[in-house]
């Protein structure tokens, strides 16, 4: 799987548990919280659904591996390719 | 299933109490993809904010109004992060706004609305020497962060006398704020009053066309769509404790289930008793002192026409406003809530058939478990004329010589016992234990409390407390 790939499943994700949120213009390196109303509870819900969706495991302690869509990429894209 | 179907079952996470923490705690861990169960002892779902029918009319049980409300989209807001938590779409709710409300005290009323300005200018109006007191206290109030007060004071009334002198003034503002989800008499956490004051004047009121059930049924489908499991009539007989640890659940059918953690709804002293490592009396100290009671008239008129166009009013007659414990009587008349629910902006030509008349005031519930049956009717009946009385006192004389003998289609009230009987808290206390638990822990490392003794006020609340003890507990770190 490819980071862009990758990418395309985290606004997936985004889209599907924040759907009043726009995805279409996000910039890759720019924080996420930056760019939209997330907080704390939103990003549990993307490990949630990382793990459900695809049986990605994140520990807490990486959470912030996932600040940006360019980190995510970075931080996931070994994952699914393990 | 039948309880005794349950017998020897195993769950992640066992719910204690289908109220709207409970729910929403549910939905969160089906969401997560748990093995969990609510657990109800009653036969409804909803505990405190419930609603039942009779004579083929239907009731509501706790739900005015609903605090919080902003409009779609408004970013931040505690009601926007429960709605994405819970994953339930905006519109399903059908929140429709108040009209407007007012605080009515001894000459001076105070208006307000979904709108802060509206409010802040019936201050400037009424106490103009105190404006800008009151214009610190709100900026005070927006920007504090509610769970960690600094060096600010943490009782409510010291920290609003920095900015308010007018002992009638600072009532005022404490009338509302205190009915709508206060557990302490006279006082309450400065943190908590922000967190209310918040929800009342910045955010607002609104309600479902169809009132509390509307939120119910959305939590209950949620839950179920998800594969969350529910058992009613299911009360705890006893939660079995190994070292530090809750070991099993016996239920009043006998039947015995574990779970590796219990999220408990029921309250912080009512928990602590259902653990057999408590005595019978555990936490005394700690039990709610406050209870309502609450009148219900329906009309076959709507409330505009009898030209009461306000949506609640807030009111004392007294020479100061006293929230604390009825001490000689059954009722305290002489301050309350008044609630009209067809007042609130349905759209499309849509509103309630009958119009609603509800009036609570605060009761003591030892002296109304006390009546014998004979008496708690007779006793209904005498404190429904009462409250009536005061309530017709407040309100503007009838429009073009109405008759509200006339147009009176049906009368109920309940009482501290009805709310016991929903809630289960001890001494039917609407609003819990005066000590909320923050952080949700208890004696036990896998019981945790959601819902009224966690210290999240209101619906939203509720359902914000379970959502944040789910994520918390359960979710986070998983």
């Amino acid at each position: 799987m490819t980071e862009d790939q990758v990418k395309q499943i985290v606004i997936d994700i985004i889209n599907d548990i924040a759907p009043d949120e726009d995805t279409t213009d996000l910039k890759s390196e720019v924080n996420l919280r930056d760019q939209m109303d997330l907080d704390s509870m939103d990003f549990l819900d993307i490990v949630m659904e990382l793990r459900k969706q695809h049986s990605i495991e994140v520990p807490e302690e990486d959470y912030p591996q996932l600040a940006s869509l360019d980190s995510c990429a970075a931080y996931l894209t070994p994952k699914f390719n393990a | 299933m039948p309880s005794q179907a349950l017998d020897n079952q195993h769950f992640e996470v066992v719910i204690i109490g289908a109220g709207m923490a409970g729910l929403a705690a549910g939905i969160r861990l089906a969401l997560g993809g748990k093995n969990v169960i609510i657990l109800e002892r009653h036969n409804a779902s909803g505990g405190l904010n419930s609603f039942y029918s009779q004579a083929g009319r239907k009731f509501d049980v706790g739900l005015h109004a609903m605090t919080n409300y902003v409009p779609k989209g408004t970013k931040g807001t505690p009601l926007i992060k429960l709605l994405r938590q819970l994953r339930i779409p905006y519109d399903a709710l059908d929140l429709c706004p108040q009209n407007g409300s007012k605080v009515s005290f001894p000459g001076c009323e105070l208006g307000f609305s979904n709108d802060f300005a509206f409010f802040e200018s019936e201050v400037a109006r009424a106490f103009p020497k105190q404006i800008d007191g009151f214009h610190a206290l709100a900026e005070e109030v927006r920007t504090l962060d509610a769970f960690n007060l600094g060096s600010m004071p943490t009782s409510a009334r010291e920290a609003v006398k920095r900015h308010i002198s007018d002992p009638l003034l600072e009532d005022m503002i404490f009338c509302p704020v205190m009915y709508y989800g206060s557990a302490e008499e006279h006082d309450m956490d400065y943190g908590q009053f922000a967190i209310m004051f918040r929800s009342l004047f910045f955010e607002g009121f609104a309600r479902p066309l169809d009132g509390v059930r509307v939120i119910i049924r959305l939590l209950q489908d949620k839950y179920r769509s998800l594969g969350g499991v529910r058992k009613m009539r299911c009360g705890i007989q006893k939660i079995h404790t190994n070292g530090d640890r809750a070991s099993a659940i016996e239920l009043d059918s006998g039947a015995t289930i574990t779970a590796d953690k219990i999220i408990s709804t029921a309250g912080a002293v009512e928990t602590a008793r259902m653990c057999d490592d408590q005595s019978a009396n555990a936490a005394s100290d700690n039990i709610g002192q406050l209870s309502f009671t609450e009148t219900i008239t329906v009309f076959d008129k709507q409330p505009t026409d009898f030209g009461w166009d306000e949506t609640i009013i807030f009111f004392n007659t007294a020479e100061r406003f006293r929230y604390a414990r009825v001490e000689d009587e059954l009722v305290d008349p002489t301050s309350g809530v008044i609630c009209f629910p067809n007042n609130y902006q349905y759209g499309n030509d849509r509103q309630l058939d009958e119009g609603f008349l509800r009036v609570t005031a605060m009761a003591n519930h030892d002296k109304w478990c006390a009546l014998n049956e004979d008496d708690y009717l007779a006793q209904k009946a005498y404190w429904y004329e009462e409250l009536q009385k005061v309530t017709l006192g407040l309100l503007p004389k009838p429009k073009g010589g109405l008759n509200l003998d006339e147009h009176r289609l049906a009368t109920d009230m309940f009482t501290p016992r009805t709310v016991r009987k929903y809630t289960g808290h001890l001494n039917g206390a609407i609003y819990g234990a005066p000590n909320k638990i923050k952080d949700g822990r208890t004696h036990l490392e896998n019981l945790y409390l959601a819902g009224t003794d966690q210290g999240f006020l209101g619906i939203v609340g509720a359902m914000l407390s379970g959502i944040s003890m789910a994520n918390l507990h359960v979710l986070q770190g998983d």
